[in-house]
């Protein structure tokens, strides 16, 4: 079908285009902290991307979602800690240990609904902030200094910025891409159908909480993609990865840009962080505008910018 | 005598001290058109949502083909052939038509953990969706999302959702709810072609209606089954005259 | 024997103090359908007041009661600032928008007090130890905490269960229809409620606050053990809310206290010492995770929402 181009689809291909032109302007005016900054944006919307998927097509609020930045990259420093260098090694079980993980907390918070769900996984994940803290191998509360980034046996090199940004770029849209697949799917359809009415959903044979389990699952390992990259972006992992502001953060991020769109979250993230960023420069206390703003969003922003911008990218 | 499609055994369901299911037994034939009556408060949604696993009884069975279905849950009895509409009209309000009754042509065609094609673009699925559509008479409005839908047409949807799963029992709660006398009719058409194809149980206040279509009718009083026969039957029994039909206005109109 | 006794009392005396925190969570979930991040902004905020309040007048006693009133006060504006305009929306809308709150308030505190944290000295008559057993002495603040926390829940209890406010309180979480119908000015009621709950996690800071020191964030890391209370207990359950604080407040402190020991005796003591801090802090979380299994709906949920 041929739709016109709506303004929230514009605006994701310029978010696109402009995040893959970015380094071509690092280098040209020799700024280099923007590269740094877009590095961690970048990462970062990959892990609201992948909070978007239950949340936004599945109707399942994490408050949690920070826990897996922290087992993805605890898994990195952890096995570099060890004397385990091979990215290939490093990602793979980076992203076992987070799928593992929202398994057993999926099927545990999953049998419960609303503001139930909403603070088991906050526990949870609070639960692997005090994990952490307690490894005393690793570093503990002060967390743990990675020496030597993920390698690659030579097809990328992560100490390169330019190559790191562009390993995080890719990242980040192949899981968009997979989440566009993924929501219209079978799978997705029914996920999606569970969020907008579930006992319909049963009584024409779907049984819920597998498919939500599944669903939890995916993005738990997409965003332990995130935090095995933010381990080696920071070249550091520490319990505060899994705070449970960052989980807030990372809702923020899908709120403000659009729950449920394609794009909105990446959208979100880079405006959220970008705000961040400048309110920080006018202000020590950036915080106490941030706060009121999100009230205020959330009073009378409902659908964030991608609906603001008229028609959501849904489908 | 051969076994029914769906036998229910003694069913119990209290809240609180109410008995509102009270020993219930039932025996739906294949092929028959099954009428549930009984003033307000008879426990016949209770009832109906114990059938289809949305409720669990508090004892007694539930056979389906002879199978025992009492502990299964809804998703199970759907998979087994049990389909039903809800007496508040129950879609996926942010989906079209098309999607709403695809996916339960999809329910029914092995699982649904597969992540990469686009399911809208499945054949197969389409096309169940398009006759069942088509069956109802909604093929014009497929593309609609359902919270556009006029209420007679979300009550039509409900059938073809239903339809779509090719289920062996239908159940009904209530599929004229609501609706005015143009649509009341269809509905009362549909149904009367429906019944030729697929055993249906069905739950309803249109007394013209229940006695112009149902082959058997149970009367529910209090939770109990007071009588259960044709309609001629049903007419003369005095139990149920005294019970609920003495109030003579809702034999001859109801609403 | 005295050691564990002393466990047991701390225990409890956590545990109270989660429940101060939780009945005020659970009350205004039940009754306006409002989750609030931002109590533990107000645990927060009773602290400092009562910091303030107590180097301002001198007086721990006078300086403690203004301080709750402050707090309630407090409250009671926010509902009437900003909480107010959030009844009936979705929980995710709660959520966030309270997690805005929370940023505000400690930006706020960092602005006024600064990042350093104060004190909150403990007048004479209240740090000394007192004999409650023969050779075992406790500390007199201490034991004042479970004095004042229980006499607070029994005052809760009685107040819920009792009069017509408590009445109100009970249809609201039961029938929010009714209520408007029976001609109460339901706002009132709501703000009413709101600033009780306020009172009460105030109350919890400023006791905690001479144990531990008064920080920025001190209200987020108990304001979740409060979520995980709710959880067991049942939410909406003031009765659970109690049972459930209890429970975990002594398993929590009795498994800080003893798994190390315990586990010296099974595992060797390298390993018993990496592990015990990581799995003592995980005690209550498998308790939560248990509990979910075998009663989603929590130990002791409400009789009717």
């Amino acid at each position: 079908m041929k739709k016109p181009l709506g303004a929230s689809q514009l605006v994701a291909v310029l978010l696109v285009a402009g995040l893959v032109l970015l380094p071509l302007y690092s280098q040209l005016t020799g700024n280099v902290f923007v590269l740094t900054m877009f590095t961690r944006i970048v990462i970062l919307a990959l892990a609201a991307a992948s909070l978007n998927l239950i949340m936004g097509y599945g109707g399942m609020m994490s408050f949690g979602h920070a826990a897996y930045l922290g087992i993805g990259g605890y898994a990195v420093g952890m096995l570099a800690q060890e004397g385990i260098g091979s990215g290939f090694i490093q990602f793979p079980v980076a992203l076992a240990a987070s799928a593992i993980y929202a398994l057993v907390i999926g099927s545990l918070s999953l049998r419960t609904r609303g503001v139930y769900f909403i603070m088991i996984t906050l526990a949870f994940a609070q639960m692997a902030y005090y994990i952490a803290s307690g490894l005393a191998r690793y570093g503990g509360d002060d967390g743990l200094t990675i020496y030597k980034r993920s390698d690659f046996a030579g097809l990328i090199n992560l100490s390169n910025r330019v190559q790191f940004y562009y390993l995080c770029l890719a990242c980040l849209l192949g899981v968009v891409f997979l989440i566009w697949r993924i929501v219209n799917s079978r799978f997705g359809l029914v996920v999606q159908g569970l969020r907008s009415n579930e006992q319909r959903m049963q009584a024409i044979g779907f049984p819920a909480r597998r498919y939500r389990l599944v669903c939890f699952v995916i993005s738990g390992t997409m965003c332990g993609l995130a935090g095995a990259l933010l381990a080696d972006n920071t070249d550091f992992v520490s319990p505060a990865v899994m705070y449970w502001t960052r989980s807030g953060d990372l809702m923020v991020m899908v709120i403000l840009g659009g729950m449920g769109t394609l794009f909105g979250p990446v959208l979100g993230a880079v405006v959220y962080l970008l705000l961040e960023e400048l309110l920080s420069e006018v202000t020590e206390y950036w915080a106490l505008i941030m706060g009121p703003l999100l009230l205020l969003i959330v009073l009378f922003g409902r659908g964030g910018i991608m609906g603001l911008l008229g028609r959501s990218w849904r489908d | 005598m051969t076994e029914p499609l769906l036998r229910v055994e003694k069913l119990v369901r209290r809240f609180g001290g109410i008995l509102a299911t009270d020993n219930v037994s039932l025996a739906v034939l294949r092929g028959e058109l099954h009428a549930i009556i009984g003033p307000n408060g008879a426990g016949k949604t209770t009832l109906i949502s114990q059938l289809t696993g949305h409720l669990a009884p508090h004892s007694g069975s539930i056979f389906l083909a002879g199978r025992d279905i009492s502990r299964f849950p809804a998703w199970r009895r759907s998979a087994l052939g049990l389909a039903r509409s809800f007496q508040i009209t129950s879609l996926l309000p942010d989906f079209t038509a098309a999607d709403n009754v695809a996916l339960a042509a999809q329910a029914h065609d092995g699982h649904s953990f597969r992540f990469f094609a686009d399911a809208r673009k499945e054949r197969g699925l389409r096309e169940v969706a398009e006759a069942a559509l088509d069956r109802v008479g909604l093929s014009d409005r497929a593309q609609v999302p359902v919270s556009r839908l006029s209420h007679g047409e979300q009550r039509e949807l409900e059938l073809a959702v239903a339809l779509a799963s090719r289920p062996q029992l239908l159940l009904l709660d209530e599929p004229m709810a609501g609706l005015g006398a143009t649509e009341s009719a269809r509905m009362v058409k549909l149904l009367s072609e429906l019944r030729r194809e697929v055993t249906i149980v069905l739950v309803e206040h249109d007394m013209e209606a229940v006695f112009a279509l149902a082959d058997r009718i149970s009367v529910l009083v209090y939770g109990r089954v007071i009588a259960s026969g044709a309609p001629a039957e049903i007419r003369g029994n005095e139990e149920v005259r005294r019970a609920y039909l003495g109030d003579q206005h809702v034999v001859t109109r109801h609403g | 024997m005295l050691l564990v006794v002393e466990q047991i009392l701390n225990g409890l005396q956590f545990g109270l103090l989660l429940f101060l925190l939780a009945a005020g969570l659970t009350l205004v979930f039940g009754i306006m359908d409002l989750v609030n991040l931002a109590h533990g902004s107000l645990y927060m905020m009773g602290a400092y007041f009562a910091a303030t309040f107590v180097a301002w007048t001198g007086s721990f006693v006078l300086g403690a009661l203004l301080a709750l009133g402050a707090t309630l006060l407090l409250g009671v504006v926010l509902e009437f600032a900003a909480l107010r305009h959030l009844y009936g929306r979705d929980h995710l809308d709660h959520v966030l928008a309270t997690f805005g709150l929370i940023l505000f308030f400690n930006e706020a505190v960092r602005l006024i007090w600064g990042p350093a944290g104060l004190p909150l000295p403990l007048p004479d008559w209240l740090a000394v130890p007192v004999p409650i057993l023969p050779g075992f002495h406790y500390p007199a603040y201490r034991l004042a905490i479970i004095v004042v926390a229980l006499a607070v829940a029994l005052l809760l209890y009685l107040g819920v269960m009792r009069t017509r406010v408590g009445m109100l309180i009970r249809a609201g979480a039961s029938n929010r229809e009714m209520i408007g119908a029976l001609g109460i000015n339901i706002n009132l009621l709501y703000t009413l409620v709101f600033g009780l709950g306020a009172a009460l996690a105030g109350l919890a800071g400023l006791m905690q606050a001479p144990i531990l020191t008064v920080q920025i964030g001190m209200g987020e890391n108990i304001l979740i053990l409060a979520f995980v209370v709710i959880v067991i207990g049942g939410i909406g359950s003031i009765r659970g809310a109690f049972l459930a604080a209890i429970l975990v407040g002594l398993i929590d402190t009795l498994g800080r206290a003893f798994l190390p020991n315990l586990l010296r005796q099974v595992l060797s003591s390298a390993s018993a010492s990496t592990a015990a801090p990581a799995l003592s802090s995980m005690l209550i979380y498998l308790l939560m995770a248990m509990v979910l299994v075998v009663r989603p709906e929590g130990l002791f949920p409400a009789t009717r929402r």
